[in-house]
C-alpha cells in the first residue's frame, strides 16, 4: 500500500480547509518560483522522465504532449493550456475531489505547465454540473492573483500567466478536446476533425493542449520530489501513483490515491472492505469508465490495475474508475443503461454514432427482456463494429466497446432470456 | 429529438420577457465574464452569459429559471452574435431550461453507477410525492428529470436540486430532503450518509489518518 508521505492528494477527503493558507501549509506553492527558473526544457524533461501518463483516459505521455508546443509562439497566435474538468464519464469522480478540497495543487500546476509549454494563459473548463466545485475554484483562483501568484510577474517567477475558469452546461461531448476546444469559442461542442491537431491549431486557431485535471494536479509534486520518485511506483510504462474511484457493489465506495499496478483485489481489500458479499459473490467490473469493456470477475481479481495489465483482459484503465457489479446485478440492464448514455451524449454530428447509438440502445433493451431472436446478437455485434472507427471522435467507439464486452463475456446469459422469453410465449399461446 | 420539448414564443411569452435587461449587479457580473476571453472573441462568454440569465429568471420567477426567447435574443445582441448561433448553443446543452421549470429542479441521476446503489428508489422517493419524469407538480414546487452521470459515482446514488447535490440517498433519506423543501427548510446537503464526510470510505479513512484532526505537513516525512 502506498504510503501517506507518497500521497500528492493530501486533502482528499477535504478534512482540513482548500484555501490558500491551509494548502501552503501543507506545501503547496513552496517556492513556486525556483521550480519555473529550471526552464522550460529541464520542466518538460522531468515529466518525460517521471513517465507521467495523461490521466484522463488515453494516457497520452504528458511530458511528450507539451513538447509539441511551438518553442516560440508568435505575438499574434500566442499559445493555450486548456484543463479538462469536464469530468463526465460514468464512474469517474477523482477531478471534482481535486477541484474542491485541493484545488491550489492545479493551479500551481497549470502555472508551472503553462510555462513549459509556454503558454499565455490557461482555461479550465469545468463541467457544468459541478456548481459548488465551480465557485470553489473561481474563490482559489481570486486567492492565487491576490497573493500575487498569478497574473503579470505570476509568482514573482518573471513569467506573465493568468488562468480563467469556464463552466461547461452539461454536455458529455465536451470532454473531447476538440469538442471542448469548439465550447469554449461559444459554439456547440461539436468535435473537430484532427489534423490539425490542437498544437498546431486549437483554441481560436492558436496552439493549444489540452490536458486533465490530474496530469496537471500532480505536476508540482512531481517537480518537488523528482521524477525518480515518481517513477518509483509501478511497472514499466504505468509509473506514478493515480486516483482510483470505486463505485457500485463493493461495501465502501470511495476515492482513494494508490501507486499504480496495484491489484484490483488489494485495491478493494484495502480500501473498500472487499466486495458486498465475498469475493465469491464478484460478476464482472468495468475497470476505466462506461466506455472500457467489462472484464468477468475471474480474470480482474488479480489483474494489476494498470494500462498494460487491463489492456491484457481486454479492457482499458481510462480514467481508473472502477464501477463493480455483484452476483445480484442485471448484467445486461446495467450495459444496456450505459447504451442509453451514450445515445443521450451522441452529439449528433457523424451518422453511424448519432443513428448508431439510439440503435444499439433500443436493440440492447430487447435483450434485456429476452424480446429478440438469437441472430440478433450477432447483428448488434456488427452494428457494433460498424460504429466503432467511423465516428470523427472516440464516443462512437465509446459506446460500441461496453456492447462488444457484454456479447463476448455474457452471451450464455443473454441467450438464456431470449430462451426464457420465447418459452413463456409459447406457453401463453 | 421526439421528446424535445415545445419551446415557447408566443405573445404572452415576448410580452412577459420582450424587456428583459441585466440587473445592475449581473450587467457587472456579465462584463467580468467577457474580460475572461481575449478581444474580438467575446462570443466565448455566451455559455456563461445565459446561464447568467437563467439564474436571473429564476431570481425573477421563484424558480430554478428558464430561457425564453427574448432572453436569449438579449445575449446574443450583447454578444454581437446571431440569435440562431445563441439558440444552437441554449438547445444543445442540457443545463438550460428551455422551457419553465419549478421551485426546485430535481434531477436524479440514472446512470450505471447509481442504478447499481439504487437510484430506483430515489425515483420512486419521488414518485411517490407527485412527481412525474418530465413534468412540474402543479403547485409549481418540483419539475422531476432524470439526467445522465453528475461525477459523483462513488456518492451514488445522488440527486441535484437547483445547485446542490444530496448523495448517499435511499427512498427515506430522498423523502426526507423532499419534505423539508417543501415545508421550506433547507436540509443538509452532500453526502446522508453520517458516517462520510465526502468520499470517503464510510467508517473512516483507510488512508490519510493524520488529516482528520490537523492539517498535516506530509513534507517533513519525505
Amino acid at each position: 500500500m502506498l504510503a501517506d508521505k507518497d500521497r500528492i492528494f493530501t486533502n482528499l477527503y477535504g478534512y482540513q480547509p482548500w484555501n490558500l493558507k491551509s494548502a501552503q501549509a501543507r506545501g503547496d506553492w513552496d517556492n513556486t518560483k525556483a521550480l519555473i527558473q529550471r526552464g522550460q526544457d529541464a520542466i518538460i524533461e522531468e515529466i518525460k522522465a517521471s513517465g507521467l501518463r495523461g490521466r484522463g483516459g488515453a494516457g497520452f505521455p504528458t511530458g511528450l504532449k507539451w513538447s509539441f508546443m511551438p518553442k516560440e509562439p508568435r505575438a499574434d497566435r500566442p499559445s493555450f493550456l486548456v484543463i479538462n474538468a469536464d469530468e463526465s464519464e460514468p464512474g469517474s469522480c477523482k477531478d471534482r475531489e481535486i477541484i474542491r478540497h485541493d484545488p491550489h495543487k492545479l493551479i500551481e500546476g497549470a502555472l508551472i505547465a503553462g510555462f513549459a509549454m509556454r503558454a499565455r494563459a490557461a482555461y479550465i473548463y469545468i463541467r457544468g454540473e459541478f456548481i459548488r466545485e465551480a465557485e470553489t475554484l473561481f474563490a482559489a483562483v481570486q486567492e492565487a492573483y491576490d497573493a500575487g501568484l498569478l497574473g503579470k510577474n505570476a509568482a514573482k517567477s518573471g513569467y506573465d500567466f493568468d488562468v480563467f475558469v469556464h463552466r461547461g452546461a452539461g454536455a458529455y461531448i465536451c470532454g473531447e478536446e476538440t469538442a471542448m476546444i469548439e465550447s469554449l469559442e461559444g459554439k456547440k461542442g461539436q468535435p473537430r476533425l484532427k489534423p490539425p491537431f490542437p498544437a498546431g491549431a486549437g483554441l481560436y486557431g492558436c496552439p493549444t493542449t489540452v490536458n486533465n485535471v490530474e496530469s496537471i494536479a500532480v505536476v508540482p509534486t512531481i517537480l518537488r520530489r523528482g521524477a525518480t520518485w515518481f517513477s518509483s511506483f509501478g511497472r514499466e510504462n504505468n509509473k506514478g501513483t493515480k486516483l482510483f474511484q470505486i463505485s457500485g457493489h463493493v461495501n465502501t465506495p470511495c476515492v482513494v490515491e494508490e501507486e499504480m499496478s496495484i491489484t484490483f483485489r488489494e485495491l478493494i481489500d484495502k480500501h473498500c472492505g472487499g466486495i458486498r458479499g465475498g469475493w465469491d459473490n464478484l460478476l464482472a467490473v468495468i475497470p476505466g469508465g462506461s466506455s472500457v469493456p467489462l472484464v468477468p470477475a475471474a480474470e480482474i481479481m488479480d489483474c494489476p490495475m494498470d494500462f498494460d495489465g487491463l489492456k491484457a483482459v481486454g479492457s482499458g484503465l481510462g480514467t481508473a474508475a472502477a464501477i463493480v457489479m455483484d452476483k445480484s446485478t442485471d448484467v445486461v440492464q446495467a450495459i444496456s443503461r450505459i447504451s442509453y448514455f451514450y445515445k443521450h451524449e451522441s452529439c449528433g454530428q457523424c451518422t453511424p454514432c448519432r443513428e448508431g447509438t439510439g440503435w444499439m440502445w433500443r436493440v440492447m433493451e430487447r435483450l434485456r427482456t429476452g424480446d429478440a431472436d438469437v441472430s440478433e446478437i450477432d447483428t448488434l455485434f456488427d452494428v457494433t463494429k460498424q460504429v466503432e472507427g467511423h465516428t470523427i471522435c472516440a464516443l462512437g467507439d465509446a459506446a460500441a466497446w461496453p456492447i462488444q464486452g457484454l456479447i463476448k463475456h455474457f452471451r450464455p446469459e443473454i441467450e438464456r432470456r431470449i430462451r426464457e422469453n420465447g418459452g413463456a410465449l409459447e406457453a401463453a399461446e | 429529438m421526439a421528446d424535445a420539448p415545445q419551446i415557447p414564443d408566443e405573445a404572452e411569452t415576448r410580452a412577459r420577457w420582450g424587456a428583459f435587461a441585466w440587473t445592475a449587479e449581473n450587467a457587472e457580473k456579465a462584463k467580468t465574464i467577457i474580460a475572461r476571453y481575449p478581444a474580438g472573441r467575446q462570443r466565448s462568454a455566451v455559455m456563461p452569459l445565459l446561464d447568467l440569465a437563467q439564474r436571473q429568471v429564476g431570481a425573477e420567477t421563484q424558480t430554478q429559471g428558464w430561457l425564453p426567447v427574448p432572453v436569449i435574443e438579449y445575449v446574443a445582441a450583447e454578444l454581437d452574435m446571431p440569435f440562431m448561433r445563441a439558440y444552437e448553443v441554449v438547445t444543445f446543452y442540457t443545463m438550460y431550461n428551455l422551457v419553465p421549470v419549478g421551485r426546485y429542479h430535481v434531477q436524479v441521476c440514472g446512470t450505471t453507477p447509481c442504478l447499481l446503489r439504487g437510484s430506483d428508489d430515489v425515483m420512486a422517493a419521488c414518485k411517490n410525492r407527485g412527481m412525474t419524469k418530465g413534468k412540474t407538480t402543479p403547485d409549481g414546487l418540483f419539475t422531476l428529470t432524470e439526467v445522465e452521470c453528475m461525477g459523483t459515482c462513488t456518492n451514488a446514488p445522488m440527486v441535484q436540486i437547483n445547485d446542490d447535490n444530496f448523495e448517499d440517498l435511499d427512498y427515506d433519506s430522498m423523502t426526507r430532503i423532499l419534505e423539508a423543501l417543501a415545508a421550506g427548510e433547507q436540509p443538509k446537503t452532500g453526502t446522508q450518509n453520517p458516517k462520510r464526510l465526502t468520499s470517503d470510505p464510510e467508517g473512516g479513512p483507510t488512508s490519510l489518518k493524520d488529516m482528520v484532526s490537523a492539517n498535516h505537513d506530509y513534507r517533513k516525512e519525505w
